[in-house]
C-alpha cells in the first residue's frame, strides 16, 4: 500500500516543532544550532513530499538549493561560534548578551 | 511494504530528533540528529527523489554534520550545567507552544491533503537525468550563484574566526 503524503506532512510539521522546541529551551549555542538544522530538515521534506504530490520535480530543485545554503550557513555560523568563544571563553547563550538588553 | 518502511524510518526521525534536543551533551546530540538525517534520507527515496536522498548523505551527515563535530571538539564544550537550564516555565511555555503549533498545523495539512493522492511514479521523475536536466538548463543561473555563495562562505568563515583571534592577541599583548 502507497503511503499517504499527509503522512509525510504531518511527520514534517512534527519534526519541525521538535526542533522549536530545542530552539527555545536549550543554551548551548551548538545545541541550538543543531536545532535549527533539524527544523531545515523538516522544511526540506515538506518541500519534497509536495513535489511528489504535485509530480513537479521544481521542489526537489529547491531542497537542493536549500542543502546548499544550509552548508554555507552551517560554515558562517560555526565560525562565528568559533570566534565568540575566543572572545568570551563560552558558547553559553546565556551569557552573551552583548545585543541583548 | 511501503507502509512498513514508512513508519521504520518516521519512527526512528521522531525518536532520534527528540534525543537531538532533549540530550545535555553535544556531540550526543549531534550524534543523534546524524541518525535523523540519515532517516530523512530514506524517506526522500520513498518520497521517489534518490538524488537528494545521495546529496542529503553526502552533504548533511558526511560534511555539515562533521564540521558541528569537530568545533564541538575544538570548543571542548562540556554537558550543560543544570544551573543554567532555564526555568521551568519557560520549558513547559516551549512545549506547550509547540504542542499546539504541531497540533493545529498537523490538522491543517491533514484537512488540506487526507483524500490527495500521489500519481504513479514515472521513470523521469525518478531518473537522475531528468534532475540534471532541469538543473542546468531550468536553474542554472541560481546553481552558479550557488557555487559562488559557497565560496563567500568559506572565506567569509576564515576571516572571522582568523581576525577575532589577531584581535584577541592584540588585547592580550597590551
Amino acid at each position: 500500500m502507497s503511503v499517504p503524503i499527509a503522512w509525510y506532512l504531518v511527520l514534517a510539521a512534527a519534526l519541525f516543532c521538535i526542533g522549536t522546541v530545542g530552539a527555545l529551551t536549550r543554551r548551548n549555542g551548538i545545541a541550538i544550532f543543531l536545532s535549527i538544522e533539524l527544523m531545515l530538515n523538516a522544511a526540506n521534506l515538506t518541500l519534497a513530499a509536495y513535489s511528489r504530490l504535485l509530480d513537479d520535480r521544481t521542489g526537489q530543485m529547491v531542497v537542493f538549493f536549500a542543502l546548499a545554503v544550509a552548508a554555507a550557513e552551517a560554515a558562517v555560523g560555526l565560525a562565528l561560534f568559533i570566534a565568540i568563544y575566543r572572545l568570551r571563553r563560552t558558547i553559553d547563550l546565556n551569557r552573551i548578551n552583548l545585543l541583548r538588553w | 511494504m511501503e507502509l512498513a518502511i514508512f513508519i521504520v524510518f518516521a519512527v526512528t526521525a521522531l525518536v532520534s530528533s527528540i534525543v537531538v534536543v532533549a540530550h545535555r551533551s553535544p556531540v550526543h546530540s549531534t550524534l543523534s540528529l546524524v541518525v535523523t538525517l540519515l532517516a530523512t534520507a530514506g524517506l526522500f527515496i520513498l518520497l521517489g527523489s534518490p538524488f537528494l536522498a545521495a546529496l542529503q548523505v553526502l552533504l548533511y551527515t558526511g560534511a555539515i554534520l562533521v564540521l558541528f563535530l569537530f568545533v564541538i571538539m575544538l570548543l571542548n564544550i562540556q554537558r550543560e550545567r543544570a544551573s543554567s537550564a532555564r526555568s521551568p516555565l519557560q520549558t513547559w511555555g516551549a512545549l506547550v507552544g509547540a504542542f499546539v503549533l504541531a497540533g493545529a498545523v498537523s490538522r491543517l495539512l491533514w484537512d488540506a491533503h487526507a483524500e490527495s493522492v500521489a500519481p504513479p511514479l514515472t521513470e523521469t521523475f525518478v531518473s537522475l537525468r531528468g534532475v540534471a536536466d532541469q538543473l542546468f538548463t531550468t536553474y542554472l543561473l541560481p546553481f552558479e550563484m550557488i557555487g559562488l555563495l559557497l565560496l563567500l562562505a568559506v572565506v567569509v568563515a576564515g576571516w572571522v574566526a582568523k581576525r577575532v583571534r589577531a584581535e584577541a592577541d592584540e588585547e592580550s599583548a597590551e
